[in-house]
């Protein structure tokens, strides 16, 4: 009753929904969010350093691009982002919260692992590579597979289950390092470090060139499957409305565990390049967060392959020279983190310019009404 | 008798562990109530250790003869605002701008972790010190027993009562928190948003207001488990990503607890006891104890999938979880 009393006033500040903005516009909106979110990471690293911003941002460029071994170091690692980027991606457009591609890398490294140390000396190096691409790729897609089935059948929440399968993966890891390492040091060295059984050749003279191939040709097959396949159209209805696609047909819970398996699989192929590829060897956190950081690249692409490619420069980028301010000027690497975290905050909240229009309550508009 | 003082400081270990996972489960619960999947919390708990360092660090630093309560207070009020503070910029992201909840809460544990590590081992240097953090006064400040009952009851004194305040506030506030969302208009509020926002906006509640302050304060109790690990158990030192994997496993907890703060806080001894298991049962092969350490996620998992089949509606998490919430869309 007291209520109707009141005066209603119209609220200071409202949100409407926009229409499709223009594509230009958009990207003008989100290009300036960026620009803000940039100066305000160089305030953040002038505030923790009390440096020259200039220097500040010629350190970064060092760090990345300062000599050729470093822009390898630097392409190497946004190729496995960019690389659990797309992996993801499928998953993702389904909404289906997959957070366990950390342990689907993981797990996938861990075949590639077991298989060099098991049969590395039975087989020769190609066919030992590719038995261990199989291994890794079932592997991954078994830990994924898993939430996806539950998903299917009980709506069992999927954010919540594959982020629990991580810790699985990583104790795993740390079991069979145990079992293998009898000393109990829970270090495993190289595998087959005298033999490079089971590893990629060194094409051109540079060692992770294969692996940024294998991730560019990754990157042209999901971008076909995701826009051009009839399974990327089905996965894309699923994820905009599960009723509407029931209403045409489309066999929901068949579209799921498929899409999850191969969001696994691709996990899998990417912790294949790590093992074989990268790192020779394995440890419980030796996907360091990437999983993570690749939810968040996938996201701000808008699941758009050809942005994340340079979605995962660009976090690499700052990481990277985070990691150089950071040796220069005798801090701690963190600043890595700090600053790629920010940088995400602003990218994800520039959607909200781009979908929303905000409104002021404006004076004259009380005026007529009265 | 040996076996039984074994038994007995297990028992005390396991509360000691507990009492991180519990403030951050129970934090955890009171936000996703009101529909916000916070995945940032494994971030908040760092926030919340390394502002309370920074506040009892600035104190004993600049003051000739810090007095030991105001150490406490100082360094819980400065981690209370911090993780608050870090929750906010989840609450605004997901809640006014609407974005994505999984990836912001995401963004921001890589924010926290960084930000604690950064300044765990940063913050002596801005200051011209070498070395590493320890701030013993407000460390065994912290640590204060409860003077009567700690020594003057025998074995069940030392296991019982010879903890930290901050054990008995994270019990207290697992009973609060209970109470007030089961027993209270508040609680049916936040629960009706947690399930349904649109039914909520239009019985007349400010779904807004109420995520944002359910957010904000399950982040700040979220953060005291931080808080706790670096002030009590390691009495005020700080060791980059010591705190570890803790935080995720709080969120493990939510679900073991199935939503409900009073079956936190046995579920968060229990995987406390699991986390620190392997190190007091004797003649464990290596292995075995990594598979000890296994069991607190495989359990959550099973219990995810059973109450998810089971579909016992008291069970579930609510509906509403993971949404973001706008009014004019239908």
């Amino acid at each position: 009753m007291r209520n109707n009393h009141k005066t209603h006033k119209e609220p200071l500040v409202y949100i409407t929904k926009r229409g499709e903005l223009p594509k230009l516009k958009a990207m003008m909106i989100k290009a300036i969010v960026i620009l803000v979110g940039i100066l305000f990471c160089a305030l953040v690293t002038i505030l923790l350093t009390s440096e020259n911003p200039l220097k500040v941002f010629k350190a970064m460029f060092t760090g990345s691009f300062g000599s050729p071994r470093k822009v390898w170091n630097l392409f190497q690692a946004s190729a496995i982002l960019l690389g659990i980027s797309l992996a993801v991606t499928p998953a993702f457009k389904m909404r289906f919260w997959n957070t366990g591609a950390e342990g689907q890398v993981l797990i996938g490294m861990l075949a590639t692992i077991t298989c060099m140390f098991y049969i590395g000396d039975a087989l020769p190096s190609w066919l030992l590579i590719i038995v261990s691409l199989f291994a890794s790729i079932i592997a991954g897609a078994v830990w994924a597979g898993i939430p996806g089935y539950f998903k299917a059948i009980w709506n069992t929440n999927e954010t919540l289950f594959t982020l629990m399968m991580n810790y699985v993966a990583a104790q795993l890891v740390s079991l069979l390092i145990m079992y293998w390492v009898p000393s109990g040091s829970m270090v495993l060295g190289l595998v087959n470090s005298s033999t490079q059984n089971g590893w990629f050749p060194t094409i051109f003279g540079q060692k992770y060139l294969l692996n940024i191939i294998i991730v560019a040709l990754l990157t042209a097959a999901v971008y076909v499957y995701l826009k051009k396949s009839k399974q990327g159209y089905e996965i894309a209805v699923v994820g905009e409305s599960e009723n509407t696609a029931r209403y045409i047909g489309i066999n929901v819970k068949k579209v799921i565990i498929r899409t999850v398996l191969i969001s696994g699989a691709l996990c899998g192929v990417m912790g294949w390049i790590l093992a074989a590829g990268t790192d020779h060897s394995i440890n419980s956190s030796a996907v360091g967060g990437n999983g993570f950081t690749a939810i968040m690249v996938s996201w701000m692409s808008k699941f758009n392959p050809i942005t994340m490619i340079f979605s995962s420069i660009l976090v690499c980028f700052l990481q990277k020279g985070a990691g150089e301010i950071a040796s220069n000027l005798g801090l701690n690497s963190s600043v890595g983190e700090v600053l790629t975290g920010i940088m995400i905050l602003f990218i994800v909240s520039s959607d909200f310019f781009v979908n929303y229009s905000i409104h002021f309550r404006k004076k004259e508009r009380k005026e007529k009404q009265e | 008798m040996d076996v039984f003082v074994k038994i007995m400081a297990f028992i005390a270990a396991t509360v000691v562990q507990g009492t991180p996972l519990l403030f951050g489960a129970v934090g955890e619960i009171i936000t996703e109530k009101s529909g916000n999947l916070n995945l940032g919390i494994p971030g908040i708990m760092y926030i919340g250790g390394i502002s309370g360092i920074i506040g009892g660090y600035l104190y004993e630093h600049f003051c000739a003869e810090p007095i030991p309560i105001l150490c406490v207070i100082i360094s819980l009020l400065a981690s209370l605002v911090g993780s608050a503070f870090i929750a906010f910029i989840y609450s605004f992201l997901t809640i006014t701008l609407k974005a994505n909840q999984n990836v912001v809460g995401l963004a921001l544990t890589t924010l926290g972790v960084g930000l604690g590590n950064f300044y765990g081992g940063s913050l002596l240097k801005f200051f011209g010190e070498d070395g590493s953090i320890s701030l013993y006064i407000t460390g065994n400040a912290y640590k204060t027993k409860i003077p009567f009952l700690s020594d003057h009851l025998g074995i069940f004194g030392e296991t019982f009562f010879s903890f930290g305040f901050l054990v008995y506030l994270a019990i207290f506030i697992a009973i609060l928190s209970q109470w007030i969302i089961n027993r209270t208009r508040v609680g049916l509020n936040l629960r009706a948003i947690g399930e349904n926002p649109a039914t909520a906006d239009a019985a007349g509640i400010n779904v807004s207001l109420y995520k944002y302050v359910a957010t904000c304060v399950g982040g700040a109790i979220a953060g005291l488990g931080g808080l706790y690990f670096v002030m009590d158990y390691t009495t005020g030192a700080w060791t980059n990503n010591g705190f570890g994997d803790r935080g995720w496993l709080a969120i493990a907890i939510v679900i073991f607890a199935l939503w409900k703060p009073r079956s936190a806080i046995l579920s968060s001894y229990i995987f406390g006891g699991l986390y620190i298991a392997s190190v007091f049962i004797s003649g464990l092969s290596g292995s075995t104890k990594e598979l000890i350490k296994m069991l607190p996620y495989l359990v959550t998992i099973i219990v995810l999938v059973f109450t998810s089949s089971r579909k016992k509606r008291e069970h579930q998490p609510p509906a509403a979880l993971g949404q973001s919430y706008f009014r004019e869309e239908r």
